[in-house]
């Protein structure tokens, strides 16, 4: 293997480096892909669900055999206090459509499944083969990388770090920097199995329709975070995400948040009976605009949660892994249709085609949302949400106090606990890091 | 108040499927006399509960429930308090759903 030399490295099997590989490999390109986990999916971690506009775009057929679970059709979003949970559910029959638009997946499976799909185009994928060190020449210019298997550096024109947010590869050789404590989210999962009838009836589902819970509030004990819940065909995912640095500061155990949410008295009857057959955690990008390192340099290109990819805000990731991964592929393609070498000159191609996509667009749009949440994580994950469920609870409950005393209640308790002026900042601040 | 019963976590790491590379911890924590505020940190943070005090104060790790997360790296790899690798190629944390 160390005879030869590869057009393209793609380091990591996850959404971006199959994305990258698959694109480069199906135009011709000689790629070999590297994957540390004993099968494409077996190191991955994902809540998961999957927008099938991105892999459309890629793999057109997909629907055909891909492992899908289920395709929602209803979205919950819950404000959570101790006891009660205030919520805005969306439902659309609109999603029963023959192309749904989003679907929950599992992610050790549909890993296996797109790395399938790599090795079909022509590309190499070799697993149990954990990449510790770029390869570099003199002047400084990536030229491959060292493994943890026997035998010489593995050369190719370029590498792709696709090796998701904590990787290695790119912070030991200084091309970004570690993520910042502030910047990664830690997310605590469990699966949960039920029959798949069961799940039907409880969240009110017919043959593989899904629905999904996103939860924030008190849950996250102060720290900028929140719990999800996704439907699969006869598991639940549950989990729960919190910044390190809030958890850090705290000492909260994320195992604890975890139960204390499965335990909370609207998620529990939602679980009852299951057997839980997995524990994982996984760290997220959260930092967004702001902490997008450089994307590009001689013989380099990072895409995915590597680059810090990933929009908070609307909790997408791996779309977000796949457009970066299938522009990094065709900006290569392109580079070597043209006869380029891999220089940092021409591969600005591919940060300059990201910044035309939505990839960019959205994340520039956001720049300044996770600096809010994270300066107000005590307002935002525990005032507003105790204040919401009073108010809930004011406007519901009946009891001969008058209305007019009740609405009076409710404002009062508001300016308490942030006064007129910080409401006003509150809601100011916030739609403008929204805009 | 109802009665908190917190799950052991090792019941939970139990569910997982690992391979450990016996012998070859992939992750050290360097020598120290007390530890750093966010070396601390990971007694409590580390979602598999790898890092302990010891009877004398010291935070120790047992790295085979590691679920390669990468925590304790941003947390404890930029001042020296630990040292981080991958584990070897196959081994570790092998996800059945993920």
């Amino acid at each position: 293997m160390s005879e030869e030399k590869f057009d393209a490295i793609v380091v990591g099997a996850g959404m971006s480096g199959n994305a990258a590989a698959y694109t480069m490999a199906s135009h011709g390109l000689r790629v070999l892909q590297l994957e540390r986990g004993e099968y494409p999916g077996s190191k991955n971690v994902q809540g998961a669900i999957l927008y099938a506009n991105m892999l459309e775009t890629i793999i057109p057929d997909f629907r055909d055999d891909a492992p899908l679970e289920r395709h929602l059709v209803e979205q919950r979003f819950w404000i959570m206090d101790d006891t009660s949970h205030t919520g805005m559910h969306y439902r659309s029959d609109d999603f029963n459509e023959r192309r749904p638009n989003r679907y929950t997946i599992i992610r050790a499976q549909f890993d296996k499944w797109f790395s399938c799909k790599v090795r079909e185009a022509g590309g190499t994928v070799l697993c149990e083969t954990t990449a510790t060190k770029l390869a570099r020449d003199s002047s400084g210019k990536v030229i491959g990388v060292h493994t943890d298997r026997a035998g010489d550096v593995i050369l190719a024109d370029v590498v792709v770090l696709a090796e998701g947010v904590n990787g290695l590869l790119g912070t030991r050789a200084g091309l970004r920097e570690m993520p910042k404590p502030e910047n990664v989210a830690l997310a605590v999962k469990e699966m949960h199995f039920l029959p798949e009838e069961v799940i039907a009836e409880r969240f009110g589902l017919t043959e593989d329709e899904g629905c999904v819970i996103e939860a924030g509030g008190t849950i996250s004990r102060g720290i900028t975070g929140l719990g999800f819940l996704y439907t699969n065909r006869e598991s639940i995912s549950l989990g729960i995400g919190c910044l390190v640095s809030g958890l850090a500061e705290t000492m909260e155990k994320p195992y604890a948040l975890l139960d204390a949410f499965k335990r909370h008295p609207s998620i529990r009857p939602l679980l009852a009976g299951s057997e839980v057959k997995e524990y994982a955690a996984h760290l997220i990008p959260e930092g967004g605009f702001k902490a997008i390192p450089q994307l590009f340099g001689d013989g380099w290109v990072v895409v995915g949660d590597a680059a810090q990819l990933n929009n908070a805000v609307h909790r997408e990731g791996s779309n977000l892994a796949m457009a970066s991964g299938r522009i990094a592929g065709e900006s290569i393609f392109r580079i070597k249709c043209r006869g380029g070498s891999m220089t940092k000159q021409n591969l600005s191609l591919y940060k300059s085609m990201l910044d035309k996509s939505f990839v960019m667009k959205d994340l520039m749009k956001h720049k300044d949302m996770p600096a809010l949440l994270h300066t107000n994580c005590q307002s935002f994950f525990t005032t507003y949400p105790k204040l919401i469920s009073q108010a809930a609870q004011n406007f519901v409950r009946v009891d001969g106090t008058p209305k007019i005393e009740r609405e009076k209640a409710t404002t009062a308790a508001f300016i308490k606990a942030r006064s007129r002026w910080g409401l006003v900042s509150d809601a100011i601040r916030l739609a403008f890091a929204w805009r | 108040m109802t009665a908190t019963i917190v799950e052991r976590i090792e019941d939970k790491l139990y569910q997982n499927r690992y391979l450990v590379d016996t012998g070859r911890p992939h992750i050290k924590v360097r020598a120290h006399l007390s530890p750093s505020p966010n070396l601390l940190a990971l007694t409590k943070i580390c979602p598999a509960k790898c890092y302990e005090l010891n009877d004398t104060g010291q935070v120790e790790i047992v790295a085979d429930g590691c679920m390669e997360c990468g925590t304790c790296r941003v947390l404890c790899e930029a001042n020296g308090d630990i040292e981080w690798n991958y584990p070897r190629g196959g081994f570790g944390i092998l996800f059945k759903f993920g």
